[in-house]
């Protein structure tokens, strides 16, 4: 941690990413998302497992009655387009490397628990939400959809409740 | 006129390639403004580091903005895109939970992808506790989650409609909202860094205030 870290300036970075939404819109008339390629996936991997649970599942049962594999999506093939990226712009600034980001003060053990709960969160957040921060806020937003700015209000709003609760995780408390 | 892909104009593999491209665009983005460093992102709720704040709202205006535009040029047509229905039940509920997530994982799903395609240890566990989510939430649906994911349904719901204003007028009010925000972060961000240590400017590649 003696290197500075070098990142872009964040207005240039979401005047690109605000870009990136319309393409998305213009060429394929999609959202940018995130959580819909990670449920695709989950999809994908319970039908692989166990077909019939999978089919007669009420949940997942619809998205698999084309007969289409459910990783062939406009998301899935975004995910891995994401994947590519971060790995080409963190290899350019040199910064790939294995890590453990958390607060000085947490432990490995406790930040890497810590992560899963939250990872666990949001994967019933996502859910029973409809997306997550890009493909329900972000993208939601951008079409002015009343369900993005819900979204927002309940991510950041709640999450600023939240911050205050757990400050702990992320402030070191002066003793 | 746009979009493309659902007026048949490119084929599904076209489609899907630039789906591709554009994951890339967005990977490099986020891995670029440092959203793979978990410490930036919890830094907008405490208020030492703006970042997150500056991107995601000046991505969410020039998109809106744009789309205003580009649609009343008549260059895209808005009833055939993605636009999300409005559940506001669900939506509130799962954000909340989300938002729970997003203080005790330290990512969203977007943001732990990066990370955990880069090294980044904390993401890979992260995305690991992501599908055991959503598996838990694909095995106790009917039980559990059915009823509340359908409830409150409001449809396709415009925010300015439904607030009873014009689609401009609203994205106006909201560039306001996001120019007083940014100043409001940037002053409380300011106000940490004029305190932080070396190593911790450095972490998060923030500079001490001028």
């Amino acid at each position: 941690m003696n290197k500075k870290n070098k990142y872009i300036n964040p207005y240039l970075g979401g005047f690109l990413l605000g870009l990136l939404i319309i393409a998305a819109l213009y060429f394929s008339g999609e959202g940018l998302g995130s959580s819909g390629g990670y449920r695709d996936v989950a999809v994908a991997a319970t039908d692989f497992v166990a077909p019939e649970y999978a089919h007669e599942n009420t949940y997942i049962g619809p998205r698999l009655e084309s007969g289409e594999s459910p990783l062939k999506t406009w998301l899935v093939f975004e995910l891995l387009g994401v994947v590519f990226g971060a790995v080409l712009s963190a290899a350019l600034f040199n910064r790939l490397k294995f890590s453990i980001g958390k607060a000085p003060h947490i432990s490995n053990n406790k930040r890497l628990w810590l992560a899963l709960i939250g990872g666990a969160l949001w994967g019933i957040g996502t859910q029973l939400g409809r997306g997550c921060t890009s493909g329900l806020v972000l993208s939601g937003m951008a079409v002015n959809s009343l369900s993005g700015y819900i979204g927002l209000i309940g991510i950041f709003g709640f999450g600023f409740i939240f911050a205050f609760i757990f400050k702990s995780i992320w402030i070191k408390t002066k003793n | 006129m746009g979009p493309l892909y659902p007026q048949e104009i490119i084929n599904s593999e076209f489609n899907i390639l630039i789906g591709f491209f554009i994951g890339i665009g967005f990977g490099w983005l986020l891995e670029a403004s440092g959203f793979t460093n978990t410490r930036k992102l919890a830094g907008v709720f405490y208020g030492y580091d703006a970042t997150v704040i500056k991107v995601f709202f000046t991505a969410a205006m020039t998109s809106a903005i744009g789309l205003f535009i580009i649609h009343h040029l008549g260059w895209i047509d808005i009833e055939l895109t993605f636009y999300p229905k409005t559940f506001w039940i669900p939506t509130l509920v799962g954000g909340a939970i989300m938002g729970l997530g997003f203080i005790v994982g330290g990512f969203c799903p977007g943001t732990s992808l990066c990370a955990a395609s880069t090294g980044k240890i904390d993401g890979i566990v992260f995305i690991i506790g992501v599908f055991l989510g959503i598996f838990g939430f694909i095995f106790t649906y009917d039980l559990v989650f059915e009823s509340l994911r359908k409830s409150g349904n409001m449809g396709r719901t415009d925010i300015a409609q439904w607030l009873g204003i014009k689609d401009g007028i609203f994205i106006f009010i909201m560039v306001i909202v996001t120019l007083v925000s940014f100043y409001v972060f940037q002053k409380w961000q300011n106000s940490h860094t004029k305190n932080m240590n070396e190593s911790d400017l450095n972490d998060l590649g923030l500079d001490k205030p001028e």
